[in-house]
């Protein structure tokens, strides 16, 4: 298996610690000197059910989970562990075992734990059979029983880890280092014995084939993150100090990240009652001077709708982060999906605007969660950060220097008490002022409650520049134009300007394109790739900016290939319908690749889709839908 | 430089400057008794001293939502039943402003429910002000939660089937520690009562009987008011949730016989506010958000230093 990468996969139930042990094993990877990205599949229950975590590691810069895998370890199963009569069906038990077999690569390597999985119930498996025709190699070993021996059955995970490491040929020093700094005492002392342990009984094996994984060296120090990590560590740098939010798969991942840090740096973190209540309150603390965030997941950013829309006409800075699931309604919580896209763009009454910005990666996740804020203060609207489940939970490398940024904390656009006495005034303030020269931009300053001077009505209702009641239609008319010049501003500073947030990759001159969106784009990036050296000529973008749309951009992009294939994950297509929207034309040119079943595309899966695309339509699958083009 | 300087309190202030002076006043129909609660918040304004630059009034959707349109202070009117988690979480981000909110019975019992429950579990240091006039007004006169049973309305035609929500029980079960009902047509009484509630330092609940003779004429605002406080028929401890609640079922039952009763029905000063309880567990800044900002001195960590942990 000396090859370019090791996918390792560590499968089991929910609740047998695969999170953590995988997260552990990345940083071990990672500070051996190879890049690193995880990717995690979970049920939607606390404990058992058929969870598993990927850990990709090569030397290069490694952006997407990868086709398949070439290392499985069978943890176990939690089913088991319930004794009782009829908890356990069948052959449950090995179901770690045969449901994970799948997508193992041809020469992979399996490691499972004969204390957990029978092995009379494997012989009756085709294990054997499949192993010898795909040259797997097949490792059983007692984890269990080395666990049980130097601690808890719990540390069988510590075990599995000790036996891969032995078998890639990975010595202990990372491992044993990141137990000593999340363990201490007895426990660590346990866990270090059993990982030792099985180390040694794998060291043992005989075998005859390599399985030494490639090793790197980074140039500089490295941080493992996930895209949740870096939209709460962006929203801290930009000062936020106020998140309101309730709990709800993956959104909870950020509101829980900054319940912890907001307290601790003078802000404030409030859960409360529903959806409604939080976007309301980010509302509220925002008016008030805060830099202010809310966020949820589909259902619940469903319920903040109307309040996104008073957010708008009462110009309150506001950032929601959206994380899409799988939908319509509860869908499948864990798994993710990128079919929230027209409830984010178009969600809440009126003709109301709005910034929405999706990030693909973890630094893109830091960035953009950072022009949102900005953009949401200086313009005095809400700005939004959609991405999804997979983004939310995977773990990737980024260098620490890369954090190494100035905190942003100011409040543009709001006035002080001595600027409020200078304002233009007829003994009231005119917030809502559309005659002067900054209705170019369509920014009218603010003040703060509680500054001398300052006092206005925020309203819901469409307002006079004092914000007091009008159905006015010249006032109307002057408001609805003045806040809708905020979102030309901001497209001529994205669109094809300084802070375009898209990204390209392959040859500038290709003969085809492949758009994406979001999460998708490292997958489609290396499908990209994987065909340009194919001989293919390529070319790929990632789109973040969503509104406003970079409507030059996308036209240049279009106009300079034959055709597009467009990837996202949904069944009707809500990315390709955005952009035949904002561009009105090339419809005829683009194929749509969608996939829809709960897992992110694989580079492969692209690549296939690419060539029955430019070649002859023709595409067979089980799990991804070929829509060809249409005329528009 | 400071965003907010302190507040001069050598400033005489009278009724006319919580009194926007920029349009033909109120929506509101002749005869309404929201006149009477723009009234007594006035009277209670002035008599506490408050200054319109340091109140933040926050109101939800409907006749009562107008409210902020005709006060003149900081305002925010926001959307139908949302008005308790704008306000609180402002009056979080800035303790050092009189927050207030309203709301009407279908707004603060009906669609903001649910908010009305957890603001007063919590006890956030604002007051809330129902205006109940058992009905839908602004929308032409639908049953509200309020609404007597039996009570035919266009939505109702054959008669409400649902008993009467009990604001006052409601508040006190949910956690509230000072609630009272005043009435539109005794302004002394609601005058006093919102200045009580404004300077209680905890969530304040003032269900505001309210006459609509548009939509409901027949109504029990029209009948005699009997002050519990002043009657010694109604004799009880204000600081005893049980008696309160006792006090409260007898007055939210008679309502519908036509026996009207109002006053002070709980108050609890004893209880911790959610700002104190939120700072004993460290969970709420002394400097408020807003200073922060501007406080030149004030050092921003960088995330940086979480950065360092996943390494």
């Amino acid at each position: 298996m000396t090859a370019q990468e090791l996918v390792w996969r560590i499968a089991g139930g929910s609740g047998d610690g695969i999170d953590s042990t995988s997260q552990n094993f990345a940083k071990a990877l990672l500070r051996s000197g190879l890049d690193v990205f995880t990717h995690r599949h979970y049920p939607s229950r606390i404990r058992g059910g058929h969870t598993y975590v990927e850990v990709r590691a090569r030397p290069e810069p490694v952006r997407s989970r990868g086709d398949g895998y070439n290392f499985l370890l069978v943890l176990g199963d939690s089913f088991a562990r319930n004794k009782r009569e009829g908890t356990i069906y069948g052959d449950e038990r090995v179901k770690p075992l045969t449901e994970n077999l799948d997508e193992l690569r041809e020469g992979g390597v399996v490691v499972y734990d004969t204390g957990m999985l029978d092995e009379e119930l494997v012989a009756a498996t085709d294990l054997e059979e499949r192993a010898e025709a795909n040259d797997w190699h097949v490792y059983p070993v007692d984890l269990q029983a080395i666990a049980r021996e130097h601690g808890r059955d719990v540390m069988r995970n510590t075990a599995g880890v000790g036996v891969t490491a032995a078998l890639i040929e990975k010595d202990l020093d990372h491992f044993e280092r990141l137990l000593e700094e999340r363990m201490s005492g007895d426990v660590l002392e346990a866990n270090r014995a059993v990982l030792r342990d099985a180390y040694e009984q794998a060291e043992a094996f005989e075998f005859g084939h390599d399985l030494r994984v490639p090793s790197g060296d980074h140039e500089e120090e490295q941080a493992l993150l996930s895209g949740s990590h870096a939209i709460a560590y962006g929203a801290l740098d930009e000062g936020c100090r106020f998140i309101s939010g309730y709990p709800m798969t993956p959104w909870t991942e950020v509101f829980t990240l900054l319940s912890k840090h907001l307290p601790e740096r003078g802000g404030i973190a409030e859960q409360v009652e529903d959806e409604i209540a939080a976007v309301a309150a980010a509302i509220g603390a925002s008016h008030a001077g805060a830099k202010a965030m809310s966020g949820s997941s589909g259902g619940g950013f469903a319920l903040m709708s109307e309040a996104l829309g008073l957010a708008e006409i009462t110009e309150t800075p506001l950032v929601l982060v959206e994380s899409m699931r799988a939908g319509p309604s509860t869908g499948m919580p864990t798994k993710p999906e990128q079919s929230d896209l027209d409830l984010v763009l178009y969600t809440s009454q009126g003709d109301s605007n709005r910034v929405v910005f999706a990030p693909s990666n973890t630094r893109e996740a830091y960035e953009q969660t950072r022009d949102a804020f900005e953009l949401a203060y200086e313009y005095h609207l809400p700005a939004l950060v959609i991405y999804d489940q997979k983004l939310s939970g995977e773990l990737r490398n980024v260098p620490v220097s890369f954090f190494d940024q100035e905190p942003s904390p100011g409040l543009p656009n709001t006035l002080t008490e001595d600027a409020l006495d200078a304002e233009p005034t007829d003994g009231r303030f005119h917030r809502y002022r559309h005659e002067d020269e900054e209705a170019s931009t369509g920014v009218s300053r603010r003040s703060i409650p509680g500054q001398r001077g300052g006092h206005y009505l925020a309203s819901g209702n469409e307002h006079h520049p004092t914000g007091h009641l009008s159905e006015d239609p010249e006032n109307r008319v002057a408001q609805v134009d003045r806040r809708a010049a905020k979102l030309d501003a901001i497209r001529e500073r994205v669109d094809g300007g300084p802070a375009s947030h898209q990204t390209y990759f392959g040859p500038e001159t290709a003969e085809y394109g492949i758009v994406t969106w979001g999460s998708q784009q490292g997958t489609v990036r290396e499908a990209v790739a994987r065909l340009n050296e194919e001989g293919h000529s390529v070319r790929g973008v990632g789109v973040s900016d969503l509104a406003p749309f970079p409507v030059t951009e996308m036209t240049e992009f279009l106009e300079s290939v034959e055709s597009a294939l467009v990837v996202e994950m949904s069944e009707s297509a809500q990315f390709r319908g955005l952009v035949q929207r904002e561009l009105g034309a090339y419809g005829d040119r683009l194929d749509s690749l969608l996939k829809y079943n709960g897992d992110p595309f694989e580079p492969r899966e692209i690549a296939e889709a690419f060539r029955a695309s430019v070649e002859d339509h023709e595409f067979d699958s089980s799990t991804t839908t070929f829509v060809p083009a249409t005329s528009d | 430089m400071s965003v907010f300087t302190a507040i001069d309190e050598d400033r005489e202030l009278d009724e006319e400057d919580f009194t926007p002076g920029i349009e033909p006043q109120a929506t509101w129909c002749p005869g309404c008794g929201d006149f009477g609660v723009l009234k007594a918040l006035k009277g209670a304004m002035v008599e506490l001293g408050r200054d319109p630059d340091e109140t933040l009034l926050v109101t939800g959707i409907g006749c009562s939502g107008k409210l902020s349109s005709y006060f003149e202070s900081y305002g925010f009117h926001s959307i139908h039943g949302r008005s308790l988690p704008v306000a609180r979480a402002a009056k979080l981000a800035n303790p050092g402003l009189e927050v207030v909110a309203a709301g009407g019975d279908g707004d603060g019992y009906g669609i903001g429910g649910n908010h009305f429950v957890h603001t007063a579990r919590e006890n956030h240091d604002m007051t809330y002000v129902v205006f109940n006039n058992e009905i839908f007004g602004l929308t032409k006169g639908q049953t509200s939660p309020t609404s007597p049973k039996g009570h035919k309305s266009k939505t109702q035609p054959h008669g409400s089937a649902k008993d009467p929500i009990r604001p006052l029980s409601l508040s006190l079960t949910g956690g509230a520690s000072y609630i009272a009902r005043t009435a539109a047509v005794n302004p002394n009484q609601a005058q006093e009562i919102l200045v009580e509630a404004i300077e209680h330092d905890g969530f304040s609940h003032v269900d505001f009987l309210t006459q609509c003779p548009t939509w409901n004429k027949d109504a029990k605002q029209y009948v005699p008011y009997v002050d519990i406080q002043k009657n010694e028929e109604y004799e009880f401890d204000i600081t005893d949730r049980r008696e309160a609640g006792e006090a409260m079922y007898e007055a939210e039952s008679a309502l519908y016989d036509g026996t009207v009763l109002t006053g002070r029905f709980y108050h609890d000063e004893t209880r911790p506010s959610y700002h104190e309880e939120k700072q004993s567990v460290g969970e709420l800044p002394e400097q408020p958000l807003a200073e922060q900002y501007f406080d030149p001195d004030r050092e921003w960590e960088r995330s940086l230093e979480l950065v360092e942990n996943h390494t």
